[in-house]
C-alpha cells in the first residue's frame, strides 16, 4: 500500500464577501516533492497558500471551506504559529521582515538561541540572554545553503530587494522542523543568476525530504525544478501534470484557457537612433541607495527611445531612477531638455513631466488602504491639478470623484486589472494586479519621461506581454521616452532599443538590445 | 425567495459588522439607560436635553482630532495646547472689556493668532520626531498646562471679574461668563418644548465647522492630507511636501481646539483655568475612538456618533444610578464611568492596518 501523502488539501473553497476566489481545490503533496503552482494574476495562488499557512486575513474574512490534512490528520490552523509548529514555512509574495533588524535577527526571529543567566534561573526564561555567536552560526549556515553572499549583519532597510528575498528564504531554511516550504514568487525580484542559485537550493531541500510548493510566473523555472505542475485558473485547478511531460506554451494555454500566440518577438539589433537628440543627460550621478549604491553614472538618453538598464542585483541599476526622482539622497548633474533638474526634490522632477514606477510597490508604490481610484489619480491630481473642479477662481480645488472614477475605469480596462470595482482597496488586489495599478498611476501623469523599475514584477505571462506592449504603445503613439530597469534581460531585449548595463555603480557599457547574450554577460561582470 | 432572505441577512450582518460590535454594545447600553430613566423616575426630556447640550459643548473638541488623525500624526493628546490658546483669547477678550455675544467673537479672533503660533511650534516639533507623535503630544499637553499654571498667576490681568479679589492680581480658577458670552450660541434660535431644550445655535455652529472639515477633506490639500497619513512615502513620491501637510493638520487641530473650548465655555457658563485644560484631551480622544475612528482613519460620522455615545453614557449613568439607589454618588459614578470608557477606548484595537 502506498504511504499517505504528507499534505492533502481537499475541496478548499474561499470567498471574500461573496466573491468566490477558490472553488474545490484538491492538491496532494509527498515528502521531498516539488510542485509548481502557476496561474494568471488573481487566479488565487497566494490565497490558497495563505489558507494553508493559517494567515490572519483568511480568518478575518470568514475562514475557508474544505479540509487540510497533514500526514492523514486533519488540521485547522488558527494562526501562522500553528502552521509553523506543524512544519510549514512560507516565504510571502510581499516581504514580511522587520525593517530595523539585522539579517541574522530576522532569520532567527522568535527562535533565538539563548544562554541561561543567573537572572533567568531565578525568574523566568524570558530573561535569558541571546547567544549571538550561535545565532550568527545558524544564520550563516542557512545563508550558505542558498549559495549566495549576503551580509548577515546588514539591517533590512539597507538591503537590495534580492537580498531581502534571500533573507526570508534563509529564515525558513533555518527552521529544523521544516517539512513543507511555500515559496510565493520568490524569484520575481531576482536576476537569472540569483534565481538559479535559489533553484539549486530548492533541489537541495527536496533531497533532504522537504516538500516545496513553488509559485512563479517564470515558467521555465517550474520546468527546471518541479516534479509536478499544478495550473490554476479563476479559482479552479485546471490541470495537473508531471513537469517532464509538458512545455511552456502548454502551461500558458492552460493558464489563460486558450492558445497564446507566440508574439514572435523581434529584437532591435542595431543602434538605430544615433541621430536622435539627447533629451536627458546624466552626469557624475551618485546615489546613496542602500544595497544599490550608484557611484558614478554618466548616461545620455535619447528622445523617444526605450532605454533599458540591466545588471546584477546590488550593482546599482535600481538606484539610478530612485536618485534622479529624488527618493534617495543623490548628487550629480541632470539635464532634461536643456533644463537643469535639481536633485533630491521629487516635486521638481514631477513638474518637469517625469514619472516613476518604483520596484517596491508596497512602500512607495501604493496607498494600500485607499481605493484604486485614489491610487491611480493621486499623483496626477497633486502635480498637474487634474481631476479637480475649481471654484472661486481656483481658490477651492474640489476633488472630482466622477472624473477620477472614469480614468480609473479606463486604466483597469486597458491593463485588464482584476478587481471588483474601482472603489476596492489596493490591499485586496493580487500582487500582479497591484503592479498594474502602479503602472496606471504613472500613465495617468502623461509623462514626457517615464522611469519604470521592474515593471513586470509578479505579472503573469499573458499580462506581461500586455504590460510591455502598453509601454511600447506609450512610446510609439505619444513619443514618451522610457527608461526601463529590469533584472530580466530577456524582457529588456524584447522591449528596448538600447540596453545599458550597470555594474559596480557605473555604466559598464551600452549595447543594442539584440546584441549577443555573451556580450551582456561580460559587461555585467566587468566592475564587480 | 430563499436567496433573497439570505442576502438580506448578509446585508444586516455586514452593516452590523461595519458599525462594529463594541459600538453596538455601547449604543445598546445607552438605549437601555434611556428606557430605564423614566422607570426609575428621572425625567426623560431633561435627560435628552442634557445629552444634546453636552454634545454641543464637546463636539468641536472631538472634531479637532480629525485633521491630525488624517495626516498620520495620530491622536492629538496635545489638545491642551489648543485649549490654552482658546483660554488666552477668552481672558483677553474679557480683559479688553468686550461684553455679551461680541466677547465671544472677539475671544475667537484673539485666540486665533495664539493657536496659529503655538500650533506651528507644536507641528514643527512633531515633524522632528516622526513615529513617536502621540508620546510627544502627551508631553506637550502636560508641559504646556504646567507652564500656563504659572502664567495665569503672573500675567498682568486686571479685570476685577477675573482676578483674585484679595490680591487684585492673578487669575481665578473659574471665571463666570455671566454678562459675557454665556449661552452666546446656545440661545440663538433656541427651542424650548416643556423640559426639552435644544441649543440650536451651538448645534449649527458645530455643523458649520464639521461641514468645513468634510469639505476640506474633499479638496486637493485635504486629499493630500489623507494620503500623507495613509502612506507618507507614497505621498512624497507624488511630490507632496509631507512636513508641510502635517504642519497644516496640527495647526488646524490646535485652532479647532481653541474654538472648541470657547464653545464649551459658552455652554458651561464658566472659563476654567489652571489644570482644567489637562482633563479635556482624554474624553475627546475616547469619544472619537468610541465613534469608530482608528489611529489613522476618522470621519465626521465617527465624531458625531462618538460624541453622542460618550457624552450620553457619561451623563446618563450617574442619573439613572442615583435614582435607583437614592444616594448622591453622581461625581463618583461619573468618574468611574468616564475613566472606564476612556480605558476601554484606549485598549480597543485602534491601530489600523498600516
Ligand atoms: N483581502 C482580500 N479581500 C478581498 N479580495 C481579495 C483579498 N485578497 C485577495 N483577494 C482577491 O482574491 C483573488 C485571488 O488573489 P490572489 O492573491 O490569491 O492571486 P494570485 O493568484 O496570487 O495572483 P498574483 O499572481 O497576481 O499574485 C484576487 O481577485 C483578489 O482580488
Ligand atoms: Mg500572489
Amino acid at each position: 500500500m502506498e504511504k499517505a501523502p504528507l499534505l492533502e488539501m481537499r475541496n478548499i473553497k474561499k470567498d471574500f464577501n461573496g466573491n468566490q476566489v477558490l472553488s474545490d481545490i484538491n492538491i496532494t503533496l509527498r515528502e521531498g516533492e516539488v510542485i509548481g503552482l502557476c496561474g494568471e494574476n488573481g487566479a488565487g495562488k497566494s490565497t490558497l497558500m495563505k489558507i494553508l499557512f493559517g494567515a490572519d486575513v483568511i480568518r478575518e474574512t470568514g475562514g475557508y471551506g474544505g479540509d487540510i490534512l497533514i500526514n492523514n490528520e486533519k488540521v485547522s490552523f488558527q494562526s501562522p504559529f500553528d502552521a509553523i509548529a506543524a512544519g510549514i514555512g512560507m516565504v510571502h509574495q510581499e516581504f514580511s521582515l522587520i525593517p530595523g533588524f539585522k539579517a541574522t535577527e530576522n532569520i532567527l526571529l522568535n527562535r533565538e538561541s539563548k544562554k541561561k543567566s543567573i537572572l533567568s534561573d531565578l525568574f523566568s526564561d524570558r530573561l535569558d540572554t541571546l547567544d549571538r555567536n550561535e545565532m550568527n552560526r545558524i544564520a550563516q549556515e542557512a545563508i550558505q545553503q542558498m549559495g549566495v553572499n549576503i551580509d548577515k549583519d546588514m539591517v533590512i532597510n539597507d538591503m537590495p530587494v534580492g537580498h531581502k528575498q534571500f533573507t526570508e528564504i534563509a529564515r525558513e531554511l533555518s527552521k529544523k522542523q521544516l517539512k513543507i516550504l511555500i515559496l510565493d514568487e520568490p524569484t520575481a525580484v531576482l536576476t537569472e543568476k540569483e534565481a538559479e542559485a535559489l533553484l539549486d537550493s530548492i533541489r537541495g531541500m527536496s533531497k533532504r525530504g522537504i516538500a516545496v510548493i513553488f509559485i512563479t510566473h517564470r515558467l521555465g523555472e517550474i520546468l527546471s525544478v518541479c516534479d509536478r505542475v499544478v495550473t490554476m485558473r479563476d479559482g479552479y485547478v485546471v490541470n495537473e501534470t508531471p513537469a517532464s511531460e509538458t512545455s511552456i506554451p502548454e502551461i500558458t494555454s492552460w493558464m489563460v484557457g486558450r492558445d497564446v500566440a507566440d508574439t514572435g518577438s523581434s529584437y532591435v539589433t542595431e543602434d538605430i537612433g544615433k541621430d536622435k537628440r539627447t533629451i536627458l543627460s546624466i552626469k557624475k550621478l551618485w546615489v546613496d541607495m542602500p544595497g544599490e549604491t550608484v557611484r558614478n553614472v554618466n548616461l545620455d538618453v535619447r528622445e523617444g527611445e526605450i532605454l533599458g538598464i540591466g545588471g546584477l542585483a546590488g550593482q546599482g541599476k535600481l538606484g539610478i531612477p530612485k536618485g534622479i526622482m529624488g527618493l534617495c539622497n543623490a548628487g550629480g548633474e541632470i539635464n532634461f531638455d536643456g533644463q537643469d533638474i535639481p536633485l533630491n526634490d521629487p516635486r521638481k522632477c514631477l513638474d518637469a513631466s517625469f514619472a516613476f514606477v518604483a520596484e517596491d510597490r508596497r512602500n512607495v508604490g501604493l496607498l494600500l488602504d485607499e481605493s484604486l481610484e485614489w491610487n491611480v489619480s493621486f499623483p496626477a491630481m497633486q502635480v498637474q491639478d487634474k481631476y479637480l473642479k475649481k471654484y472661486f477662481g481656483g481658490l477651492i480645488k474640489w476633488r472630482d470623484d466622477e472624473a477620477i472614477k472614469k480614468v480609473t475605469a479606463k486604466y483597469i480596462d486597458e491593463l485588464k486589472v482584476k478587481c471588483t470595482s474601482t472603489k476596492q482597496k489596493a490591499r485586496e488586489l493580487s500582487g500582479g494586479n497591484q503592479q498594474k495599478i502602479c503602472l496606471a498611476k504613472a500613465f495617468a501623469l502623461n509623462p514626457k519621461l517615464l522611469f519604470v523599475s521592474e515593471p513586470t514584477r509578479g505579472i503573469d505571462v499573458g499580462a506581461k506581454a500586455l504590460v510591455l506592449d502598453a509601454l511600447k504603445k506609450l512610446n510609439k503613439e505619444q513619443g514618451v521616452t522610457i527608461v526601463m530597469v529590469s533584472s530580466e534581460l530577456e524582457e529588456l531585449r524584447q522591449t528596448c532599443d538600447r540596453i545599458a548595463i550597470v555594474s559596480g555603480g557605473k555604466v559598464s557599457g551600452i549595447l543594442p538590445a539584440g546584441e549577443k547574450l555573451e556580450k551582456f554577460g561580460e559587461l555585467m561582470l566587468m566592475n564587480c | 425567495m430563499n436567496e433573497q432572505k439570505l442576502t438580506l441577512k448578509d446585508l444586516i450582518k455586514s452593516k452590523a459588522q461595519e458599525f462594529g460590535l463594541p459600538r453596538l454594545i455601547i449604543t445598546g447600553f445607552l438605549l437601555l439607560l434611556l428606557v430605564l430613566s423614566p422607570i426609575v423616575g428621572a425625567d426623560l426630556p431633561t435627560q435628552i436635553s442634557n445629552i444634546i447640550n453636552r454634545f454641543s459643548w464637546n463636539g468641536i473638541l472631538v472634531l479637532a482630532m480629525v485633521p491630525m488623525i488624517h495626516s498620520g500624526c495620530g491622536l492629538n493628546f496635545g489638545l491642551p495646547l489648543g485649549i490654552i490658546s482658546g483660554l488666552l483669547g477668552a481672558t483677553l477678550s474679557i480683559e479688553f472689556g468686550f461684553e455679551g455675544p461680541v466677547s465671544f467673537i472677539m475671544a475667537a479672533l484673539l485666540a486665533t493668532p495664539f493657536a496659529l503660533v503655538l500650533g506651528s511650534v507644536y507641528g514643527w516639533l512633531l515633524n522632528k520626531i516622526k513615529g513617536g507623535e502621540m508620546m510627544i503630544a502627551t508631553y506637550v499637553g502636560f508641559s504646556s498646562v504646567s507652564m500656563m499654571c504659572m502664567m495665569w498667576l503672573l500675567l498682568p490681568y486686571h479685570s476685577p471679574n477675573m482676578v483674585w479679589g484679595m490680591a487684585g492680581k492673578g487669575l481665578r480658577t473659574t471665571i463666570s461668563l455671566e454678562g459675557y458670552y454665556t449661552q452666546a450660541l446656545a440661545s440663538f434660535l433656541q427651542i424650548n418644548i416643556g423640559n426639552l431644550t435644544i441649543p440650536t445655535g451651538a448645534l449649527l455652529f458645530f455643523a458649520l465647522l464639521a461641514f468645513g472639515m468634510w469639505a476640506f477633506l474633499h479638496t486637493k490639500t485635504g486629499t493630500a492630507m489623507t494620503a500623507v497619513g495613509s502612506n507618507p512615502d507614497f505621498a512624497r513620491s507624488a511630490g507632496i511636501n509631507v512636513d508641510k501637510i502635517r504642519m497644516i493638520s496640527v495647526v488646524m487641530s490646535t485652532w479647532l481646539a481653541a474654538i472648541g473650548i470657547l464653545v464649551y465655555e459658552q455652554g458651561f457658563g464658566f472659563v476654567q483655568l489652571y489644570m482644567a485644560p489637562f482633563y479635556m484631551a482624554l474624553p475627546a480622544v475616547s469619544a472619537i475612538l468610541i465613534g469608530g475612528a482608528t489611529v489613522n482613519k476618522a470621519s465626521i460620522m465617527n465624531v458625531v456618533i462618538g460624541t453622542i455615545l460618550f457624552q450620553g453614557i457619561v451623563t446618563m449613568t450617574p442619573t439613572v444610578m442615583n435614582n435607583m439607589i437614592h444616594l448622591d454618588m453622581s461625581e463618583v459614578i461619573r468618574i468611574i464611568v468616564s475613566n472606564g470608557m476612556i480605558l476601554y477606548a484606549l485598549t480597543r484595537k485602534t491601530e489600523g492596518t498600516r
